[in-house]
């Protein structure tokens, strides 16, 4: 599979918190495809050598938050995307972001049409398929 | 099988009057790997002897396996493994040969693990020890410990002194030890980021007390850094609820909070006023700033009460 987790101690995200971005962001990009499986965290324990409990409870998360899926005896895959929050919840949650991005815009005194633009551009690249 | 492997109960200890460990207690849970994090000096190495029922406790208790440390039998300590600071190793011997003398005292004695693990040191079983780089006699040290295939194992610095080839070849062992969920792991060490990828759990020792006792995760997510511009210099920081460590570099104030909340916040803002920024903290950083508390303690800045993170 071309899809590599990588992970480093020392950041400010706790090391379940990086996989769990990674498969995330995956996933949002086209990079990991529906029904594909992920390594089991045995396996993924071993090659980035840390503590399987913290791949354990990764995967977890990403089976709570719709992202994966388990399939007895057949390990994890990537799941069907599924909303399991509410429109009103979800809007809740990006507002949050949108918040903070507003503030650091306006502490940093970059014009407001300059981030819609980043924005769109970012938007465009994650949404690329990955074969590109 | 006790669902706990290791506790502690008011454990303190005294060298003459100088306590070295001061009611300290815990439970380590069966299946996990515990980090134990200290300065030299802490205690770890006292407390982990206590464990091991080779220094009577002053007051309070502790037992391993469910058994009482101070009446540890010959039988329950062949169910643990224990390596001391330095790997102490025969250094006439040839790896093989100590191999041979070890398991003549274990009756469930694995080979296939003392093998597999001195390959991942790089170790031939003809080489005689004392020939061995430091790195390699601790991977002799780890695979006699190891193979006799203990219920809990106790690794008092086992990385001292190892280049990163070894460390990783540590790391390696350690976890595929635990592989199998049901064997119990602590260590104590000083290099963080081989401790944030190996264990559950974190014990951060000073002066003799824990002051954390958590999941690494949760510890994390729980320490905050915060920054602000401080003119003037006071003699005494007023009281932050949380606050671990403060530092200030020229006029710039750092603090390390543990579970911000509103108080504290109010209370930084008082200090900083519109200046005053949050960032989230790395493992490191946040056992820096619990480790820092010991250097600085008769400091102006940490005059209140010790944040402990117990979960």
């Amino acid at each position: 599979m071309a899809f590599t987790i990588r992970i480093v101690a020392g950041s400010t995200a706790p090391i379940y918190r990086q996989i769990v971005d990674q498969v995330t962001r995956g996933v949002a990009s086209g990079e990991l495809s529906v029904g594909e499986s992920v390594p089991s965290v045995r396996q993924l324990a071993r090659e980035l050598v840390i503590n399987p409990n913290t791949v354990a409870k990764a995967y977890a998360e990403l089976v709570d938050s719709g992202f994966l899926e388990t399939q007895a005896g057949k390990g994890f895959f990537v799941a069907k995307r599924r909303q399991v929050y509410t429109k009103a919840e979800r809007l809740r949650r990006i507002d949050e972001s949108i918040d903070q991005l507003v503030n650091q815009t306006l502490a940093l005194d970059i014009e407001p049409e300059e981030i819609v633009q980043r924005l769109l551009e970012r938007f465009e690249k994650n949404l690329k398929p990955a074969s590109e | 099988m006790s669902s706990i492997a290791i506790s502690a109960n008011s454990l303190t200890r005294y060298f003459g009057n100088t306590p070295v460990v001061r009611q300290v207690s815990f439970d380590i849970p069966t299946g996990t790997v515990t980090g134990l994090l200290g300065l030299n000096g802490a205690g770890k190495s006292t407390l982990i002897k206590m464990l091991m029922g080779l220094l009577a406790p002053t007051r309070g208790s502790c037992s391993v396996l469910g058994v009482d440390s101070t009446l540890l039998t010959p039988s329950t300590r062949a169910r643990i493994g224990y390596t001391i600071e330095g790997h102490f190793a025969y250094g006439r011997m040839t790896v093989r040969e100590s191999e041979q003398f070890q398991s003549d005292s274990f009756p469930k004695w694995n080979p296939t693990l003392f093998q597999n693990t001195i390959e991942r040191f790089g170790i031939r079983p003809a080489a005689r020890i004392r020939t061995l780089s430091r790195g390699q006699r601790a991977g002799v040290s780890i695979a006699l410990t190891l193979s006799s295939d203990p219920e809990l194992l106790i690794l008092d610095d086992p990385a001292l002194g190892l280049d990163p080839v070894s460390r990783r070849a540590l790391n390696e062992t350690i976890l595929e030890f635990m592989e199998a969920g049901v064997h119990t792991v602590l260590l104590s060490s000083h290099l963080l980021d081989d401790i944030e990828r190996v264990t559950d759990r974190v014990l951060v020792m000073v002066d003799g007390r824990i002051l954390v006792n958590s999941s690494v995760s949760a510890f994390l997510e729980r320490v905050s850094i915060w920054t602000c511009e401080s003119g003037d210099e006071p003699r005494q920081l007023p009281c932050i609820p949380g606050l671990i460590h403060a530092y200030r570099t020229g006029r710039r104030l750092t603090m390390a909070v543990v579970d911000v909340d509103e108080e504290s916040e109010a209370a930084m803002v008082r200090i900083g006023g519109s200046s005053l920024t949050r960032s989230d903290s790395s493992f490191d950083e946040s056992v820096i700033a619990y480790l820092s508390r010991s250097r600085s303690s008769q400091s102006f800045l940490t005059k209140n009460a010790a944040a402990t993170v117990t979960l």
